[in-house]
């Protein structure tokens, strides 16, 4: 199938203009081409179907050498055990997965309330040193999170927000803040301006030409943004491992850190969680594809 | 209703001086026209006067109210905009009600108004439609219901007809002058076509690089250009202009040419002028005294006349001819001069010298 899709885009001839080759030859490229792809596939897509495998297979198949690829009996016993602790209850890494999902969504929430007000303003008003402000904002984003975990540490040590979700909320939605100003400001210079002039000479205040009139035709950009900003905090591991410890805080990534190390490792019981934490970004990612693959379209919005 | 008046408004874009002390005075109810090339800082002048631009000197009075801080709502101005700016996810209907819902206005009230508007600008079909749905012709008179709609002080109109092909902006020239007429309110209205500023205007501000030129009626920025550009802007075929200086009772052109000196013009001998010549004061049908030798340039047929271009010198004269005049390119030939109705402009500064004398 992809061998003859790729013939029908790129023809022979134009190919072999420089260097007359036998017809075979550029077949036989295409044919190579597509072997290197699924090598490099299978490179890359193993340790997530490894994963996948893993999380379905009996513990004594996990552990089995030489390791079995096929003939395994299926179970779906990890996945309880994900969400089930062994003595009934919830297990933690439940308890891990509810926390992600208050974090990750309180902070991408501020993250999209304070930002794209802020994205507005950036757009629509002359600000002093604009290009400035801007760029100091982006640049707050260039350094690594391990960086500052440190200091970040120790104030959190001193205002007590040391081990609580409150303190990942906060540190969660001042990184995304910048992204959402970034990619906001993209949106909101698309949509003409004109539309809350006319608002305001109809008698609207400011504020709400651009509650009535731009911020709906910005619920797309704000669907997208805000889905990058929660992709962001649902992966974060490095401040997650670093300022909250117990438990009932932890966030999904560590927690499922934590399941390794030990005198055994339940391979099954970690590739299973592995799993329920990638399923939500996938179908995120899914969702936005468009705004990953094709750029930034509105096109509800004409000039 | 409402008298408008901007006084020295100044406005400059990070390097480029938009507005350098723009003075306007649109009298109640007059159809008041700015007119201008694109970049002359019309549009920053209505902006301003709407409130939607901050100024960085100059006032705004409304009704003779100091109004220069007052937010856009406040003023009570209807404006409507080059592109429409009319709301995309919302009905005409809707956006024509716009004004009044922001007025809490009852929806009683508001569709009465809506029928009232859609009947005098024929777009009752039109009212359930978004303006994706709309040409350019209807989103322009949706765009003009929402601004009639409600009775403001006076109403701003930012070039509402350059987005429309010709044979419309004819029509809604004449509908926009009859719709003036009807409300008796006040037009601010801004162009750069002058057929627009001179059919339509009671009073023309001519603009430029954020100056204002001239303001008059439109029969006096024709007959009566205060300098050589608004001469030159203002006219179709453009005006001519030569330059000369006045030797005793004699023009002598740069060319070697030489006319009688108009008796109206007190320029003192020797000095640089510029002799504006307007195509219809011109002639090579008729003959006369005041004539200029020149030769055949070219011949453009425009139907109801013909365009003659005479090259005097190294200069090209516009002549307005009868339609079925002929010639052959080079053919000498002789253009009579109507002096009387001829401009002199000092060759320094560009201002007129005719106006006192007349």
């Amino acid at each position: 199938m992809a061998v003859s899709i790729d013939e029908a885009v790129s023809p022979g001839p134009v190919r072999d203009h420089t260097a007359p080759a036998p017809r075979r030859g550029g077949r036989g490229r295409s044919v190579l081409e597509l072997a290197l792809l699924v090598v490099l596939a299978a490179v890359m897509l193993f340790p997530a179907l490894w994963m996948l495998e893993t999380s379905i297979k009996e513990n004594r198949d996990v552990y089995a050498i030489p390791a079995k690829f096929f003939d395994f009996t299926v179970t779906l016993d990890h996945f309880r055990d994900v969400f089930v602790a062994p003595g009934g209850g919830r297990s933690a890494v439940s308890v891990s997965f509810l926390n992600s999902v208050v974090v990750a969504g309180v902070s991408t929430l501020l993250a999209t309330v304070l930002g794209v007000p802020a994205a507005w303003a950036y757009s629509r008003f002359s600000v002093k040193a604009k290009k400035d402000q801007l760029f100091f904002i982006l640049s707050t984003r260039f350094m690594p999170p391990v960086v500052v975990v440190i200091p970040i540490f120790l104030m959190y040590r001193q205002v007590g927000l040391i081990d609580s979700k409150l303190g990942l909320i906060l540190i969660y939605a001042a990184f995304n803040v910048p992204f959402t100003i970034w990619m906001m400001k993209g949106f909101v210079d698309e949509v003409p301006p004109e539309y809350e002039d006319a608002a305001m000479l109809d008698g609207y205040t400011r504020l709400q030409a651009f509650w009535k009139f731009t911020l709906p035709l910005l619920v797309p950009g704000i669907a997208a943004t805000a889905v990058f900003a929660l992709i962001f905090s649902w992966n974060e591991f490095v401040f997650a491992i670093f300022l909250t410890s117990s438990d009932d805080v932890r966030t999904a990534p560590p927690a499922i850190a934590g399941l390794i190390g030990g005198t055994t490792v339940d391979w099954g019981l970690v590739a299973a969680a592995s799993v329920v934490f990638a399923l939500p970004v996938l179908i995120f990612a899914y969702l936005v594809r468009k705004h990953l693959v094709a750029g930034v379209t509105l096109g509800a919005v004409r000039r | 209703m409402g008298t408008v008046a901007a006084h020295g408004l100044r406005k400059s874009f990070d390097k480029v001086q938009a507005l350098d002390g723009v003075t306007l005075d649109v009298p109640d109810g007059s159809f008041f026209v700015v007119l201008g090339p694109s970049g002359a800082g019309k549009t920053t002048t209505l902006r301003a006067i709407a409130g939607l631009e901050k100024l960085d000197a100059g006032s705004v009075h409304l009704d003779g109210r100091d109004a220069t801080g007052d937010t856009p709502a406040a003023r009570d101005l209807a404006m409507v905009f080059q592109n429409y700016a009319l709301y995309p996810r919302r009905t005409a209907y809707e956006n024509i009600a716009s004004p009044l819902r922001a007025r809490r206005c009852s929806s009683s009230e508001i569709a009465a108004a809506v029928d009232r508007m859609s009947s005098l600008l024929h777009i009752e079909r039109l009212l359930q439609r978004r303006p994706a749905q709309l040409s350019g012709g209807e989103m322009q008179r949706v765009a003009l219901a929402r601004a009639l709609v409600r009775s403001p002080r006076a109403f701003l109109m930012d070039e509402p007809l350059t987005n429309l092909d010709l044979k419309l902006r004819v029509e809604m020239r004449t509908e926009l002058t009859r719709i003036h007429r009807s409300l008796g309110a006040t037009f601010l209205y801004v162009t750069n076509d002058q057929v627009e500023a001179l059919s339509m205007a009671d009073q023309v501000a001519v603009l430029k690089e954020g100056k204002v030129q001239q303001v008059g009626t439109p029969t006096e920025v024709y007959e009566r250009p205060a300098n050589r550009w608004v001469a030159g802007f203002v006219g179709s075929p453009p005006i001519s202009l030569l330059a000369c200086r006045a030797e005793g009772d004699r023009l002598v052109g740069a060319e070697g040419w030489t006319l009688p000196r108009p008796r109206w013009t007190t320029a003192e001998d020797g000095r640089a002028l510029l002799l504006g010549l307007r195509a219809e004061d011109l002639s090579v049908e008729q003959r006369g005294d005041a004539a200029l030798p020149g030769e055949l340039y070219g011949l453009e047929p425009l139907g109801d006349r013909t365009v003659v271009d005479v090259r005097v010198g190294t200069e090209i004269l516009k002549v307005k001819a009868r339609p079925t005049v002929t010639g052959t390119q080079g053919e000498r030939l002789q253009v009579t001069v109507d002096l009387d109705r001829a401009h002199l402009f000092d060759a320094g500064t560009g201002l007129s010298l005719s106006r006192a004398g007349r």
